[in-house]
């Protein structure tokens, strides 16, 4: 059995009186790709928030590595090794792609990624490093946001819809070099609407509905009508 | 040439209006709040001018060593202790807390300093003066002018070269991402406070040696300084020093109309602009 490196239990969320989790249980394995589908407002880029710290949680509800990082602030649990490709790239329009990067690698981590590592992997950003983010296409912003998190050397990425807005031809080139992404010993939790592309890069898979664990399971054993029973939540 | 004069003189004094603006516009543009007690503050670093030049015999410019450092960690200690509590969706409490901090540091200051009228000696620098060609120019106001200048050079250098100056950016354009990436908030407001302070604090000595102050003339100050920000453009440092120029000039032809109309002057230029282009001059910010 391999090393937990994310683990949470009974996690609740709330925004104000509307409570967005119900007791959410999980885990990440070292090197694992956990997917996590479900439909609009089921939860998922809640989850996302709860883990990275931008939504405070109670204590003892996300252990990473061993460590309770429940009540850490976002940029304390961002130097801890965990990073985020947030929905709809947010890219720092006043920052250029270039330091749309270096931002990314503030954090100081040691690793294989770097501007050159980058670089290589998305050689039109280099073409593009001194334009502002902004002028990129969609498929590009994506990438920069993609390279930002990677820049911070993260042991557990975490990528929230990245194919949403993007056209058809570019999520499959973004989902091409996600193995090449993950391969190096990060663990990865992939949000997604597109269940077909969640499952072809993960190991297991988790569904939300409506703040609760639906369905979880490997990957490929999970049936077509388990998941649109967990998704929908048709009897 | 008398008109000649008038213009290279409020040119200059523009200097000094662009120096009391540019802490405001920094400190605007990281994290939209908009200090009533920026005047006060340049007010607190003449009378810590005072106060250095008084105890230690320094000549004020030389002050500055001490009294830069002092804004400074007051700014930051302010940012931590008082301003980063409210900051939030609602624009309101960071006003009324920098207004009654303003109220605070007027009351402060006289009881400390009273109601007399103070002003620094920095002695033959006060009446030097330069000719060229056929126009006299003082020494202080020319030195003001160049300090303007470096000063604004110098914050755009930290803003467009510097890892601080990205994270400045950062933080002002997404608040939750910039926290993704490492970055506390809390802290990056911190400095820019702290810069923005420092910066005050020459501001406040320039002021103390051009002219005498009393704790009472915050008020001013903040005026012209919004003025120049609001003629520049918000969060564009150049845009600053061109609308504290403007500011300057329109006073001091104002002034060779008529004695009385100087400060009027400077209100009508910035009206207008106002009423012709409601973003400034060079706005970086959109509205």
């Amino acid at each position: 059995m391999p090393e937990t490196i994310l683990e949470i239990r009974k996690l609740d969320a709330h925004y104000g009186d509307f409570q967005a989790l119900y007791g959410v249980d999980m885990a990440v394995a070292k090197g694992e790709v956990l997917a996590i589908i479900g439909a609009n407002g089921a939860g998922k880029t809640t989850l996302m928030r709860s883990i990275t710290g931008l939504l405070t949680n109670g204590p003892g509800q996300i252990q990473y590595r061993g460590k309770d990082i429940s009540t850490l602030r976002a940029d304390q649990v961002a130097s801890l090794g965990l990073a985020m490709v947030p929905e709809g790239r947010q890219l720092f329009p006043s920052l250029s792609v270039k330091e749309n990067l270096m931002i990314g690698g503030q954090v100081g981590r040691k690793g294989p990624w770097d501007l050159a590592a980058v670089y290589r992997m998305f050689p039109i950003l280099h073409e593009r490093k001194d334009q502002a983010s902004t002028s990129l296409s969609g498929g590009q912003q994506q990438m920069v946001a993609i390279g930002r998190a990677l820049m911070a050397n993260p042991d557990l990425i975490l990528f929230d819809e990245i194919s949403l807005g993007l056209a058809p031809i570019i999520i499959k080139d973004i989902y091409d070099a996600l193995p090449d992404i993950i391969g190096e010993g990060m663990s990865a939790l992939i949000v997604e609407q597109d269940i077909t592309k969640a499952l072809s890069v993960s190991n297991r898979v988790c569904c939300l509905q409506e703040g609760r664990v639906s369905l979880e399971g490997d990957a490929d054993k999970v049936s077509r009508e388990e998941i649109s029973r967990a998704y929908f939540g048709i009897e | 040439m008398e008109w000649m004069n008038a213009i290279v003189q409020g040119t200059l004094l523009g200097g000094l209006y662009a120096l009391f603006a540019a802490g405001l516009s920094l400190i605007f543009g990281v994290m939209r709040l908009v200090n009533i007690a920026h005047g006060d503050l340049i007010v607190l670093g003449a009378y810590l001018g005072l106060s250095v030049t008084m105890a230690t015999g320094l000549h004020p410019l030389v002050a500055l060593v001490l009294v830069v450092p002092a804004m400074s960690l007051i700014g930051y200690a302010l940012q931590r202790g008082l301003l980063n509590q409210t900051l939030g969706d609602d624009i309101l409490p960071p006003l009324l807390v920098t207004f009654g901090l303003s109220v605070i540091l007027q009351n402060g200051l006289l009881e400390i300093y009273t109601a007399d009228p103070q002003k620094m000696d920095a002695g033959a620098l006060e009446i030097a003066s330069l000719p060229v060609g056929g126009l006299s120019l003082g020494v202080l106001p020319v030195l003001t002018f160049f300090v303007a200048v470096v000063v604004i050079g110098g914050l755009q250098w930290t803003f467009y070269k510097t890892a601080l100056g990205r994270a400045f950016r950062a933080v002002s354009d997404n608040q939750d991402i910039a926290q993704l990436m490492g970055l506390n908030r809390r802290h990056i407001f911190g400095l820019a406070m702290a810069l923005a302070l420092g910066v005050t604090a020459i501001a406040g000595i320039l002021l103390g040696i051009r002219t005498s102050f009393d704790p009472s003339i915050g008020g001013g100050r903040l005026i012209f300084g919004f003025e120049a920000v609001i003629i520049g453009g918000l969060g564009n440092l150049w845009g600053t020093l061109v609308g504290g120029v403007i500011l300057g000039v329109a006073q001091t032809v104002g002034a060779k109309i008529d004695p009385g109309w100087q400060l009027l002057a400077g209100h009508i230029a910035f009206l207008v602009i106002l009423a012709v282009r409601p973003n400034g001059l060079f706005p970086r910010i959109a509205a």
